[in-house]
């Protein structure tokens, strides 16, 4: 194993982001037009993924690398018409399989940037099973997950995230579903990035964006989306000014875990962790963010905080931890056998040990 | 005193015993002896899905028949001139394939009451006159190895595991078969266990010895070498020569071969010979399911790699989906749909060629994959690299239909000089193809209509594809009417086109008065052949022709049909073939079909073509 798989601290190589460390650079000064394909977009009148969209295309150019190496793979669903609009490659696959498409791809072209576009039905049901053994091998993938509890483009069943009760053209009485938190469940496959935003706080998106991009090895991003049409105002408990300081659990790491002035997180029973008033334990108990601890455990503690829902809803990067991506451990393997073996010769191959000969 | 040898031309020796007893290890050695030796020669494998059933039982039982000769042949054997039974389980599973006369040798040590029991004999049939009309040697296999090994420190049970190195050394005696090569074997195999090694080399030539020494075996007996075509050979798996088909695709072509693969009997075995390859670049990935293993491929060959999955029926139904996407990305993919009896689970370790239709048409959507199909254990090594030959030329997934039978069959392959293998040119666009500069990713090349590959991180060929109807040249998304319908219509025509470039059907009518044209596909092709020649030993006219091609067929196929007064189509299914040759050429083909899990046996066919002919 080389150290380059191994040892790797992101951003601390002097080429930028950690994630793109094996992609070409570029000095092309970039804008958000460049990346912006001829497609009409065409999602309904107030749709989140607008705000996603803008918020991705302006942040790209931060990349630093030639547009032709970044290529967008997505799924089926609204959120998966994300490469259309995009002017990189791109490929809009089908239902749940992008990452396993996203697979085969950066493993085989470490050269390459590579976002995977799914959504609450396309990762977490139909593709539930790719979702988590890509984010278990730590493959070099960025993953967007747009989540609004809903499915949009089938015109509105209840999704895996959709809330227990939830009425939909498909559960006319109640939904009987227990959701999945993405995050705990991207945290109990092991990922080693795994990271919470909303639609509508674009800086705190793009911080998100940024750090997802820097994390070499597969990156889980749950991005709260709107949709206006199926399920509005699914997040509005975290959007409304008056509420959101005192909802929203923003971790920053190295800092104390806040929710608003008051109220803060602290460690509990059976290893989980409670939030309270500071007041009444002092500021000193307060746990303070740490993303790179190597156990999970942490990060899904932090993960259960928003029971009651919208109460404390944790967001940021939960978890960013360093384990040799699997791109790298594949390739290292064919550069080993081609350093201690030499090139594979097709002849020696064929004739095998074992050959005769016929005059 | 000297051993009499006698002459023979051809045999087939069947080894069965328990799944635990090494009859695979046996019978594979015998045969690598056997093709060093320089016979020609044709393998059946045939064990349960089991892994270990109930040692003892009928269900545990495994075999491996081999045929071999001094002239050139083309199937494992109908019928075993010898076998070997190395329990009564074995000696009942097997019993009633043997025609009379046949030798039997038996490992006496097993025919315990309770053995006995297991497999409901109440009476031993080594003393009730079962046997009768057979030529039985009792051997008391395991006690003799026991015996050989009682100065060795190895405990009993190990002594006893090595009884089939006994029944080896015995059977490569009777066959003056040469050992140096089972002894290097042996010696690699356990070269970290000492003991184990030494114990499998003396139950080898204590078996060896035992034939050379006993008054039991009075003859020995000599098969000399096949007058083949001269040049190198080697005796080869279909499953070994698929993946180094497949290796060859990758060399020829300069693409990186990325294999997403998830195990399943009987192709798993693709999997792990490619995961050895890493020096030619191969790169596995052994996927958490069939759908992940093929959609990794796919994502592979958008990056500009050689994609390329490997499954068998059940697998084949869930890669569907993709296979659909390739077709409409029209991305170079190469599915390796290793046959096994169905439906559901079925027979996991038992052939069949029942996944033609799925093939061709088991996807949502007018969705047209070419389809090619080997018909011979080495032959797959030539169907891979057309498989992928057509794949990059053509821009298409193509399924390339194996089976159980040739997977783990084997015959003696004669090598290719790898400087005759076809080039294949990947043809990678680099530059803009439409006005002003621009990039149209659907734009056709006239004479092949594949379209243009762009592979990621190509500058100024920036592209987006997918599953949508697209534009017919532009590539974006488009439901308008006319183009969905040209888009579906260039499709197929371009898949169509490609038997312009493909050889035409060829007829062996060596007479060429025959009435009755026998067709086949695919793993067939052995029966058949041999079924014909004894057809036409009889005096018999019957003309073959063999379909490597299922999809598109070759050019002159209609005409050969339509040449002959009868044409007969035998196939392991219920008459796949059959359908799409009336149902495009309009003629009444006479199916044979029998769905046994096992391959067609030779005299059985030549009994069905005489009957066709024979008919007024």
């Amino acid at each position: 194993m080389t150290e380059n798989s191994t040892g790797h601290v992101p951003g601390s190589n002097g080429h930028g982001l950690g994630g793109l460390r094996l992609v070409p650079k570029t000095d092309t000064a970039y804008k958000m037009k460049d990346f912006k394909s001829d497609q009409e977009v065409r999602w309904c009148p107030g749709c989140g993924d607008y705000a996603i969209l803008a918020a991705f295309q302006s942040f790209l150019p931060e990349l630093g690398v030639p547009r032709e190496n970044i290529v967008m793979v997505s799924g089926i669903g609204c959120s998966s018409r994300f490469p259309y609009y995009l002017s990189t490659y791109g490929m809009h696959s089908i239902h749940g399989r992008a990452p396993a498409i996203a697979t085969g791809l950066a493993t085989s072209r470490p050269d390459l940037s590579v976002w995977v576009i799914t959504g609450d039905g396309d990762g977490l049901s139909i593709g539930g099973n790719h979702l988590i053994h890509a984010l278990r091998r730590n493959v070099n993938i960025n993953v967007l997950l747009f989540n609004n509890r809903i499915y949009g483009l089938t015109k509105g069943q209840y999704s895996p995230t959709s809330e227990p009760g939830k009425i939909t053209k498909s559960s006319p009485v109640g939904s009987l579903d227990q959701p999945f938190n993405p995050v705990s469940l991207a945290l109990g496959a092991e990922a080693t990035f795994v990271a919470r935003t909303v639609d509508s706080d674009r800086k705190h998106l793009t911080s998100v964006l940024r750090a997802a991009a820097d994390h070499p090895g597969a990156s889980f991003v749950e991005i709260y989306q709107n949709c206006p049409i199926f399920n509005d105002d699914a997040f509005e408990p975290l959007k409304d000014p008056a509420a959101r300081d005192t909802r929203l659990l923003r971790m920053e790491h190295g800092e104390p875990l806040r929710s608003g002035p008051d109220r803060g997180v602290v460690a509990g029973e059976f290893g989980g962790l409670e939030v309270v008033d500071v007041a009444s334990v002092g500021e000193e108990r307060l746990i303070r963010h740490d993303a790179h601890r190597e156990d999970p455990g942490y990060a899904f503690a932090l993960s259960r905080l928003d029971q009651p829902a919208f109460e404390h809803v944790p967001v940021g990067v939960f978890r960013d931890v360093h384990r040799p991506t699997y791109d790298d451990l594949v390739n290292e393997q064919v550069d080993e056998a081609r350093a201690e073996h030499g090139d594979g010769e097709l002849a020696a191959l064929l004739a095998g040990g074992d050959t005769w000969s016929v005059e | 005193m000297a051993k009499q040898i006698e002459q023979l031309d051809r045999v087939v020796i069947r080894f069965a015993g328990d799944s635990g007893d090494g009859m695979q290890l046996t019978g594979d050695r015998f045969t690598q002896e056997t093709a060093s030796f320089g016979n020609d020669l044709s393998t059946l494998p045939n064990f349960p899905a089991e892994i270990r059933a109930p040692a003892g039982t009928l269900p545990g039982v495994s075999s491996f028949q081999l045929h071999f000769a001094d002239h050139d042949i083309m199937t494992p054997g109908d019928a075993p001139d010898v076998l070997v039974a190395m329990n009564p389980a074995a000696l009942k599973a097997n019993l009633e394939d043997l025609p009379r006369g046949a030798t039997v040798i038996v490992n006496t040590d097993e025919f315990t009451k309770r053995s006995l029991a297991k497999v409901g004999y109440t009476v031993d049939p080594l003393t009730d006159g079962t046997l009768d009309g057979f030529k039985v040697s009792a051997v008391p296999l395991t006690s003799m190895t026991v015996e050989a090994l009682a100065d060795s420190d190895i405990s009993k049970k190990d002594a006893q595991r090595a009884k089939n190195m006994f029944a080896l050394g015995l059977l490569s005696w009777m066959y003056n078969r040469p050992t140096e090569g089972t002894t290097s074997f042996l010696k690699s195999k356990f070269a970290h266990k000492p003991d184990i090694l030494a114990a499998n080399l003396t139950a080898f030539q204590a078996g060896w010895n035992f034939g050379e020494t006993t008054e039991d075996f009075a003859v020995s007996y000599e098969i000399k070498p096949a007058r083949l075509p001269s040049g190198t050979y080697r005796n080869i798996t279909g499953n070994l020569a698929t993946a180094y088909g497949l290796i060859a695709g990758s060399k020829q072509s300069g693409l990186p071969l990325f294999l997403g693969s998830y195990p399943i009997t009987p192709a798993s075995d693709i999997l792990h010979e490619l995961s050895k390859h890493k020096r030619f670049g191969v790169r596995t990935f052994q996927a958490e399911d069939e759908i992940s293993g093929v959609g990794a491929a796919l994502g592979a060959s958008f990056g500009g790699s050689l994609g390329v999955t490997t499954t068998s029926g059940p697998g084949m139904v869930l890669k569907q989906e993709t296979v659909g996407l390739a077709v409409m990305t029209e991305l170079p993919l190469v599915i390796v749909d290793v046959q096994r009896a169905g439906p559901s689970t079925g027979m996991p370790t038992k052939t069949e060629q029942t996944d033609l239709l799925m093939a061709l048409y088991g996807r949502n959507g007018e969705s047209p994959v070419p389809v090619v199909a080997p018909s011979s254990p080495s032959d797959c090594f030539d169907a891979a690299l057309e498989a992928v030959r057509i794949a990059v030329r053509y821009r298409t997934p193509v399924v390339m239909l194996s089976d159980g039978y040739l997977a783990n069959g084997s015959e003696p392959w004669r090598l290719p000089e790898v400087s005759e293998l076809p080039e294949i040119d990947p043809a990678f666009a680099t530059g803009p193809n439409g006005p002003d500069g621009t990039f149209l990713p659907y734009l056709r090349d006239e004479e092949t209509l594949a379209r243009p590959w762009a592979v990621p991180g190509t500058p100024g060929l920036e592209h987006r594809i997918g599953g949508i109807e697209k534009h017919a040249e532009s590539g974006d998304i488009s439901y308008t009417p006319t183009n969905h319908d040209l888009m579906v219509r260039t499709r197929q025509g371009k898949i169509d086109a490609i038997a312009r470039d493909i050889p035409e059907l060829e007829v062996d009518d060596p007479g060429g008065e025959a009435d009755v044209l026998v067709l086949g596909w695919g793993g067939t092709y052995g029966s058949i052949a041999a079924a014909v020649r004894r057809v036409r030993r009889a005096g018999g006219r019957v003309a073959q022709a063999h379909l490597r091609h299922l999809n598109p067929f070759p050019a002159n196929l209609g005409d050969v049909l339509r040449r002959y007064e009868r044409v007969v189509v035998p196939e392991i299914n219920l008459g796949q073939l059959s359908l799409l040759l009336r149902g495009r050429f309009l003629v009444d083909v006479i199916g044979y079909n029998k769905v046994r899990g096992l391959p067609f046996k030779a005299e059985e066919l030549a009994g069905v073509l005489q009957e066709v002919i024979d008919r007024d």
